[in-house]
């Protein structure tokens, strides 16, 4: 079975909700939709306090190329538009709507009925990303990066294939398994209009093993989409990253930053994405709502919910019997590359895969020792760098070290840290050094 | 016989070539060094610590001796060694000292344990760098101090340390050589440079707090709201609210205390003052005797 080669680990896989269906959340009283929930320039608010909005209506429009325009995911009246602290942990505008009723906006298909793109032979390339970027749609995954910008490709590069990204190696999370489990042909659409937004003639899909049911599922429906190749994977932690995906799928190792996947060929797409691009460019709806997966040992009811973006973390844990007594520490996203919420009032946005409800036992950091020169960080990471050396570079400020050795490559998935028997900080230091080194490298090239 | 003559000549034209380059190539690419430099650089504390803006005391010796030839030593201060150094270095370079401020480092942040409440519990590296990767910080507030400690280990003078109460670094006037270390590692940018004042005693807005007045009173007990109550006192003009945050201009400020006592939120401190007396905090009658022991202070100073 296919993998990717350099380093990797495979932590406990605890997908509980594996078993769970997908089911709708409740609407909230109040929905806080942030303006900046994608990477780039934050959207800009088009409605004002006291107006009414429907679902699926854009309240903020895109500011820029790399931005995306964010739409309202329930109706209502605007209550203000305010700073809260959102998922980053930073206070930041959003927009906070009142919810009186659940009205959609007119031109929304809301029938369950498949689009094939046999229907619609007239769609061109440009009318596809035309579409997706006025949904606003975003990688799904948990990166946010707007989705045209990576359908349009710079000049000098050719598309060879696509990949879509059904690894979810993040372990507990399983919103990407039941959304495959549910809306296999919606999927396999989707990966066809991606494939004809970048005029490619070969799509992949990479499905991780520990996935059987949804491996075969797809097998059996792609039969009627002979472009399409479903790839099983060996499971290892972090497939899911854009590159580890393009190396045990096509064997191709994507060079050091500043190159990006299209240079060696490869357009790599989230499958919740591809999937919310089915929705925009087939039934004509933008992204306002998601799948995201709460879940941990001591939650009464692990589920996968269809959240609408904007209703409060708080809600979806009341959909799944509740906060645990001992909870510790809550994490938005995955155990591996997630990050602790500051609070419960942290709005649902289009990043968000999942909630991890984490004990106080099991949130609990061992006290870090000294490192043992055991060198198993080296073989875990998985961008084939030095992380103790980074780690160590980067506490004691030598960011030229740090800049030599890679540190930019560095895309934190955090396999270091999970293998280090001293239990040292290394991601900590890392993630620092490497915000510092990026932005000196911004200083540098401004000039 | 042949044989040793004809070693000795080729030796010896050798010699006298690589002799006669060596020579024009010595005065071709002499490079004179003027020796005030080695002479400043010895009067230098030789701390090394780049608070003077230049790469180590040579470097800063360089700088003074080219600027000496400019005709003045204006703008150029070892913070370390402060007047009396400046005052030999200008010796040397025959120039007289500008006079310089003596300058501390002012922690502008009082939001103790106590006074700003911690609503989330960060766990990792104890480093203010890193905590802000997480998040804002313990507390709701946005702008103050995380009490990380990475101004305590950027000192080379050890005049920082976190106070275990307050959870705040505390400086101590004493080490402080106003390099300005401290001030460049805060990535709240919480540390401020002001001149010691006279007596040591200063006036400082303890907050760095931009938020609105609400959100600002919210977080902390000690948070400056901007509501410019202390800009109304202040008689000589010392005092300016921008981004609802007051600031004390030091060399406007003549150290009434006025301010100190209008500030709604006590984020205003008087720094190396005397304690009141106690009756003046009761009757607000006795403010005009408090103000008439500190202008005699000041006199006395």
């Amino acid at each position: 079975m296919k993998t990717f080669k350099i380093g990797g680990i495979h932590p406990s896989e605890d997908k509980l909700s594996a078993k769970s269906p997908i089911r709708q959340a409740g609407l909230p009283r109040q929905a806080v939709i942030s303006l900046y929930q994608h990477i780039g320039a934050p959207a800009k608010p088009v409605v004002a306090k006291g107006d009414e909005v429907k679902v699926g209506m854009l309240i903020a429009e895109a500011d820029g190329f790399v931005s995306v325009p964010i739409h309202s995911s329930v109706s209502g009246k605007v209550n203000k538009i305010d700073a809260i602290v959102d998922a980053s942990g930073y206070r930041r505008p959003a927009i906070f709507i009142d919810v009186e009723g659940d009205e959609w906006e007119e031109g929304i298909d809301r029938s369950e009925d498949l689009v094939t793109l046999a229907q619609h032979p007239e769609l061109t390339a440009e009318e596809i990303v035309g579409k997706i970027k006025a949904a606003g749609i975003v990688g799904m995954g948990g990166a946010t990066f707007p989705c045209h910008v990576k359908l349009s490709p710079p000049k000098d590069t050719k598309a060879e294939c696509v990949i879509i990204n059904a690894v979810e190696c993040e372990p507990y999370l399983t919103a990407d398994h039941r959304l495959m489990l549910e809306k296999p042909d919606e999927i396999l659409v989707g990966t066809e209009l991606v494939m004809k937004a970048v005029g490619v003639e070969k799509g992949y899909i990479g499905i991780e093993s520990n996935k059987p049911d949804a491996i075969a599922l797809l097998t059996e429906r792609a039969k009627e989409h002979p472009h399409i190749e479903i790839v099983p994977l060996k499971v290892k932690y972090p497939q899911g990253g854009e590159k580890q995906l393009i190396a045990a799928v096509m064997g191709r190792e994507v060079p050091a930053p500043p190159a990006l996947p299209i240079h060696v060929g490869a357009v790599v797409q989230n499958v919740g994405t591809t999937f919310a691009i089915y929705e925009a460019v087939m039934k004509n709806k933008p992204l306002f709502e998601r799948v995201i997966t709460v879940t941990g040992k001591d939650v009464r009811q692990p589920s996968n919910l269809l959240a609408r973006i904007g209703t409060p973390m708080s809600l979806l844990i009341e959909e799944c019997g509740g906060m645990p007594e001992d909870a510790g520490k809550i994490i938005g996203g995955g155990p591996m590359m997630g990050k602790a919420l500051m609070h419960l009032d942290v709005p649902v946005c289009k990043g968000s895969s999942g909630l991890l409800l984490l004990s106080e036992r099991e949130a609990r950091r061992k006290a870090p020792q000294p490192c043992i020169r055991c060198a198993k960080c080296v073989s875990a990471c998985p961008m084939g760098l030095e992380p103790y050396l980074l780690a160590t570079a980067s506490a004691l400020r030598k960011w030229d070290v740090a800049e030599e050795n890679g540190i930019t490559s560095c895309i934190e998935c955090g396999s270091c840290q999970y293998t280090c028997p001293s239990a040292r900080p290394i991601l900590d230091n890392v993630r620092m050094g490497k915000t510092t080194v990026m932005a000196l490298i911004r200083a540098r090239n401004a000039k | 016989m042949n044989v040793i003559w004809i070693a000795v000549i080729i030796l010896g034209a050798v010699g006298l070539v690589s002799s006669v380059v060596l020579y024009a190539a010595s005065k071709k690419f002499a490079v004179v060094e003027d020796e005030r430099i080695g002479k400043v650089a010895e009067v230098l504390p030789q701390a090394n610590c780049g608070g003077c803006g230049y790469p180590g005391c040579s470097g800063f010796a360089a700088a003074c001796v080219k600027a000496a030839d400019g005709g003045s030593l204006e703008g150029k201060l070892c913070p370390v060694g402060g007047q009396p150094v400046m005052e030999k270095v200008a010796g040397i370079l025959g120039l007289a000292a500008e006079a310089s401020v003596p300058k501390v480092a002012v922690v502008r942040c009082n939001g103790t344990c106590e006074n700003r409440p911690r609503v989330v519990e960060y766990v990792g590296v104890r480093s203010c760098r890193v905590q802000l990767l997480s998040g804002t910080g313990e507390t709701a507030c946005a702008f103050g101090c995380l009490g990380g400690g990475d101004c305590v280990a950027a000192c080379q003078f050890g005049a920082l340390s976190i106070n275990p109460v307050t959870g705040l670094p505390e400086v101590n006037e004493d080490l402080c050589t106003a390099c300005g270390a401290c001030v460049k590692t805060c990535p709240r940018k919480v540390i401020e440079l002001r001149p010691k004042g006279p007596k040591n005693r200063r006036m400082v807005v303890k907050c760095v707090n931009r938020d609105k007045g609400a959100v600002a009173n919210k977080v902390c007990k000690a948070s400056c709201i901007g509501c410019g109550k202390c800009v109304k006192v202040c008689a000589f003009d010392a005092i300016t609210v921008s981004n609802n945050l007051a600031y004390i201009d030091p060399e406007k400020c003549k150290l009434c205390r006025k301010c100190e006592e209008a500030c709604p939120k006590g984020a205003i401190h008087a720094i190396n003052f005397p304690p009141r007396k106690p009756k003046a905090e009761a009757a607000p009658k006795q403010e005009a005797t408090v103000g008439a022991v500190v202008s005699q202070e000041k006199k006395e100073a």
